[in-house]
């Protein structure tokens, strides 16, 4: 009599779990995220707590050996430095020049989709063409060279196997990005706010500083996160354009020749978690800033 | 617009206005240089320290296409990124209509786990990737490009579709529901035809990304399975074996086939809607 009733008891509560957990959200319907979570898992996750595991696992040595040897060698540890060197600066250019053009090319004029595509078009470059194209312009014998030579420089300019190569290199391929987010954070911005501040008596110094900054903080904090990332990862250009041996030796490449000419998986992995590490500080810091600034809508979805 | 109409007159005339522009030029002129380099070293004969080479040949294309078996490549560079594209749509898409229009506990976690592999700079967790992947015979092959590839394209699907879907008025599906459709119902003849668009910014994008994408395709390929930037950047960083001008040729064949790409999505994405609908004036 008990176990019936229990039974109808235990029944009657199947429907009721399924609808309490319908009520915060949780039915059938989130099986349609299941792809993507595995997808995560498998290929992200894993391979990551895989590599996290093998940089605390190397060949001889306690469980900080591949760390500390990284750590302890200079030349090793200077790739940090080198390659933040190049990273910040870039993004921060591309970023900041983005602004004002973007700013200038709201709104509608003749030409504006041309403009658009040419400022553009350095994306499909990609870096080989961007890097030969780099040493046959600004090399010694280059165009630019023998333009500096017509107007009575003699020293030919060296700008490139250096720091310079590589950083117009991450201008060349970053800039487009960042100009295409910022244009459209920027267009994103509701126009009738700068009217109304305009009608107010706004000069475009203030509506600029009160109004369209503000929105577009959050978009400048995301373009900046995401042209650094790019800069951050700079790997084929800081061999083909750069001094890979020293001035531009990043930690990409400090990474892959552990990996694949030293063959040590562990100094790899330890260099890649160590790569992984500074640039989420970066990000880290850059939104921690942003959330202080002004946190709400941009006005720009909807 | 009335009330920035003189505004907008005033920007053409002043002298910050002459800055920006002029540096616009600056950029352009140095990057038409430099591509322009290329193009004419590609179409030149011998060209030492001279303005313009000595003679001008299209014989670096046939050798480039010879030479790097290129047919091979670029047909392997297609397959890769459509079935990427492919993929990473099917994937991405309900994901992101998920997140898009449901609240469920742990949905801030799933994002980040989603935004993580953009954040993540692709030889950071390419190299355990790699590893992983060699470990259980998938690399070495068009298998580990492709999954590799995946990796970064669909939480790029994800990032891109959900402010989209966003977007779509919910009141269409319950509308859809009222009338009885399901789920299926619902994706194929609902959400699908009004997501087109978006769907196709999306993979055209994730297309790009992945011709373009160096580090995990060069961390994962082997010889059969490389892509043309992967190939592009042997040929270069093996410097003497190949003629510059040969190299030259294949990098504006590399180009030129992106240019193509880029021109197509162009024509069905306006690149300054990707993050925000724009409310832009009405045309007059």
């Amino acid at each position: 009599m008990t176990a019936t009733l229990e039974r109808a008891e235990r029944q009657a509560q199947t429907p009721a779990l399924r609808h309490r957990l319908a009520e915060r959200g949780v039915d059938r319907q989130l099986l349609l995220l299941v792809p993507a979570l595995l997808f995560v898992v498998l290929l992200f996750l894993y391979p990551f707590f895989y590599g996290l595991q093998l940089s605390f696992a190397p060949e001889e040595g306690g469980p900080l050996a591949s760390y500390a040897a990284f750590f302890a060698d200079p030349y090793q540890r200077g790739t940090i430095w080198i390659t933040l060197g190049l990273a910040l600066p870039a993004a921060l250019l591309n970023v900041l020049a983005s602004v004002p053009i973007a700013y200038r090319m709201r709104g509608r004029f003749r030409g504006k989709r041309l403009l658009t595509t040419v400022l553009v078009v350095p994306i499909t470059l990609g870096t080989v063409l961007t890097a030969q194209g780099l040493l046959n312009f600004l090399g010694p014998a280059g165009w630019f060279n023998k333009i500096l030579t017509a107007f009575g420089v003699d020293e030919p300019a060296r700008l490139v196997g250096n720091y310079w190569g590589v950083f117009f290199s991450l201008v060349i391929t970053g800039f487009p990005f960042a100009f295409l987010l910022i244009l459209s954070y920027l267009s994103g911005i509701d126009p009738t706010l700068e009217q109304a501040a305009a009608t107010l008596g706004a000069d475009w110094k203030q509506r600029f500083r009160r109004i369209t900054l503000p929105l577009l903080a959050p978009g400048l904090a995301t373009t900046f996160c995401l042209a650094f990332v790019l800069a951050f990862s700079v790997f084929p250009s800081a061999v083909l354009v750069g001094n890979p041996a020293g001035e531009t030796r990043v930690l990409a490449l400090a990474a892959y020749q552990a990996a694949y000419e030293q063959y040590d998986y562990s100094l790899a992995s330890a260099i890649a978690m160590v790569m992984g590490a500074v640039e989420l500080i970066v990000i880290a810091v850059v939104l921690l800033w942003r959330s202080r600034l002004y946190t709400g809508s941009t006005g720009g979805k909807g | 617009m009335v009330a920035l109409q003189p505004g907008k007159r005033r920007i053409v005339a002043s002298p910050a206005a002459w800055l920006v522009w002029g540096a616009v030029a600056f950029f352009l002129v140095n990057l038409a240089g430099v591509v322009g380099s290329v193009l004419v070293s590609s179409f030149g004969t011998r060209w030492f320290g001279t303005w313009l080479p000595e003679g001008f040949t299209t014989n670096w294309y046939a050798d480039a296409w010879r030479s790097f078996g290129l047919f091979d490549v670029v047909s392997v560079t297609l397959q890769v990124s459509l079935l990427v594209v492919l993929i990473s749509v099917l994937i991405g898409v309900p994901a992101s209509y998920v997140l898009a229009r449901r609240n469920f506990p742990g949905k801030r976690l799933v994002y980040f786990a989603f935004l993580l592999p953009i954040l993540m700079p692709p030889i950071t967790y390419g190299i355990p990737l790699a590893t992983v992947l060699y470990k259980y015979g998938f690399a070495g092959n068009m298998s580990g490009v492709v999954l590799a590839n995946l990796v970064p394209s669909v939480p790029f699907v994800i990032l891109t579709m959900t402010p989209f879907i966003e977007q779509i008025n919910p009141s269409i599906e319950s509308a859809a529901r009222m009338c009885g459709a399901g789920m299926r119902a619902l994706f194929l003849r609902v959400l699908g035809p009004l997501l087109v668009p978006g769907i196709l910014a999306a993979s055209i994008l994730v297309l790009v990304r992945t011709v373009g994408m160096f580090e995990l395709t060069f961390l994962t390929a082997g010889p059969d399975s490389q892509t043309l930037v992967v190939a592009l950047y042997y040929s270069m960083s093996a410097a003497g074996i190949r003629a510059q001008q040969s190299v030259d040729a294949m990098a504006v064949i590399y180009t030129s086939t992106m240019l193509v790409l880029l021109v197509i999505a162009l024509r069905y994405v306006n690149p300054t809607q990707l993050v925000a609908r724009v409310k832009e004036a009405p045309e007059p």
